[in-house]
């Protein structure tokens, strides 16, 4: 993949974030810039305050110290209806995939999207909007099922449709291969891929597998208790002499 | 000294609880009123907890007439005052076995599958998906659930009374051979307003409290499965003991305007 960064305008900016739950200070000073058009991933050891990262950048966690800006907006200090608006612009892909389960993959689809009259107006009929979406993701057959009555794989793919829906700017994953065997998490990169072409969305990746961030990645971060250990291509993090760097390339 | 702090501990706890409860009190009735509001979602759940409780309430309602008959009878005999038992069975369903009976009924059945129902999302992230697509949880998944309790509890106790005073009436044509018009015209001679008005309000606290507590369990659940098992337990264990709380409160205040 080309790891030129396309465009050298910052759309999320972290400095010294710092995030505690008590004694454990999971975030200590953590700073990082995603450009516009860009895609970095995130690896760190499991508990090293990724997926906490993440949230406190949606706003899902509030931080203690430090500052997030996403698309020129510091996020602590938007009140309720300001941030739900930047939401629309930020995607969130979960681990787990977060399907509501007592609804169908349309209603799945649908319930953000009947939220959101500001960005799309009133929409008399969601259906090609959703299908649009189920279409991206190959499964639009699926419309009417139940989450329960989908693989693993489809889920994380439906997911990716819902997070897709109000057509973001930002796309953040967790984990977006975890937990899947390996043909399905080759699926869903590839996917990954293709919608970052086809949309230009910029992306933060958390992830674990070392396939997904040499195929996705424009650069890398790795995260060691809290802070940014080291940056920079994939290319030059597997080719790094530090113990501890090498130690996740293994 | 152990046992002091430990004491200490759990006073602790039980006041950050009680903070918590209020709290989340303050923030339904603020986001009650405020747009948009999710008409839809509300009436589901009306139907959904309703028709959920329904055959439990009447079951349980039709046993409760029937044995509190039964079990009255032979002692009014005794006395000559067998013709006093659809005024008493009556009174006494109104008033409060009918309400406290149903109302720990629904809140075994609603609101441990409320308790259930939010922690599952809560620990599958199904909460926080809805909170990052820009929607509002609480107003969604929270008020919707609280007013449909609040809403439904009443219909569902007035339904339980009914039952309740048709089971005692079954007993009573079957042993005393009494006509179905003669039980219910000495039913609604019995039955005065200040009866009804007490017990028909403190049915809405009823309401109120189970989903309330139910949604504050599920809502809060700690991470893990165990954790949802602990929100649809505490949310029974909790909204029973509230509910005997409400409705000494409400004897309480009741008892005082009989005596103006």
């Amino acid at each position: 993949m080309d790891t030129t960064v396309p465009n050298l305008k910052p759309i999320i900016e972290i400095k010294e974030l710092k995030k505690s739950y008590g004694e454990n200070h999971v975030l200590n000073g953590f700073n990082m810039v995603l450009y516009d058009g860009e895609n970095v991933v995130i690896m760190g050891k499991s508990g090293s305050g990724k997926s906490v990262m993440i949230k406190c950048l949606i706003g899902l966690e509030e931080h203690d110290s430090g500052t997030i800006e996403v698309m020129g907006k510091e996020i602590s200090e938007l009140d309720r209806d300001e941030l739900d608006d930047l939401r629309t612009e930020v995607g969130f892909l979960f681990q787990g995939s977060a399907l509501y389960d007592s609804m169908t993959v349309r209603e799945n689809l649908e319930f953000p999207l009947r939220r959101h009259t500001k960005k799309f107006g009133v929409l008399e009929d969601t259906t090609p909007i959703v299908m649009q979406a189920l279409e991206n993701v190959g499964l639009a057959h699926t419309i009417n099922l139940m989450p329960e009555e989908l693989s693993g794989g489809m889920k994380r793919r439906i997911a990716l449709a819902r997070t897709l829906i109000l057509q973001p700017k930002i796309i953040l994953y967790d984990e977006p291969t975890t937990g899947l065997d390996p043909i399905t998490a080759k699926e869903i990169l590839l996917l990954m891929k293709s919608i970052q072409e086809k949309y230009n969305t910029s992306s933060i990746i958390i992830t674990h597998d070392l396939d997904c961030a040499r195929v996705i990645s424009n650069r890398m971060i790795l995260l060691i208790d809290g802070k940014n250990y080291i940056e920079g291509t994939f290319e030059e993090l597997s080719t790094s002499t530090d113990p501890e760097v090498q130690a996740f390339f293994k | 000294m152990n046992s002091i702090f430990k004491i200490k501990e759990l006073f602790k706890n039980f006041l950050i609880e009680v903070g918590e409860l209020s709290y989340f009190t303050g923030r339904f009735f603020k986001e009650a009123f405020r747009r948009p509001y999710e008409f839809k979602e509300f009436l589901r759940q009306c139907f959904y907890m309703g028709n959920r409780s329904l055959l439990l309430v009447s079951v349980t309602g039709f046993i409760i007439g029937l044995v509190f008959t039964l079990q009255s009878r032979p002692t009014l005999q005794e006395f000559g005052a067998v013709s006093w038992i659809p005024s008493m069975v009556s009174i006494s369903i109104i008033r409060e076995i009918g309400p406290i009976i149903t109302a720990l009924i629904c809140a075994g059945r609603i609101g441990s599958g409320i308790g259930a129902e939010l922690g599952s999302m809560r620990v599958t992230e199904q909460i926080d998906a809805m909170e990052v697509s820009g929607t509002n949880p609480f107003k969604y998944l929270v008020v919707t659930r609280i007013l449909a309790t609040t809403f439904m509890l009443p219909i569902l106790v007035f339904f339980g009374d009914l039952i309740a005073i048709f089971g005692s009436y079954l007993v009573e044509n079957l042993k005393g051979n009494v006509s179905f018009l003669l039980y219910f015209n000495q039913v609604f001679n019995a039955l005065e307003f200040s009866d009804l008005i007490p017990s028909i309000i403190k049915t809405f606290f009823f309401g109120f409290a189970i989903g309330l507590v139910g949604c504050f369990k599920g809502y809060y659940c700690k991470k893990g499965t165990a954790g949802v098992g602990l929100a649809a337990n505490s949310a029974v264990v909790f909204t029973s003991m509230l509910l005997f709380i409400i409705d000494f409160i409400a004897v309480f205040i009741t008892d005082i305007f009989y005596d103006l």
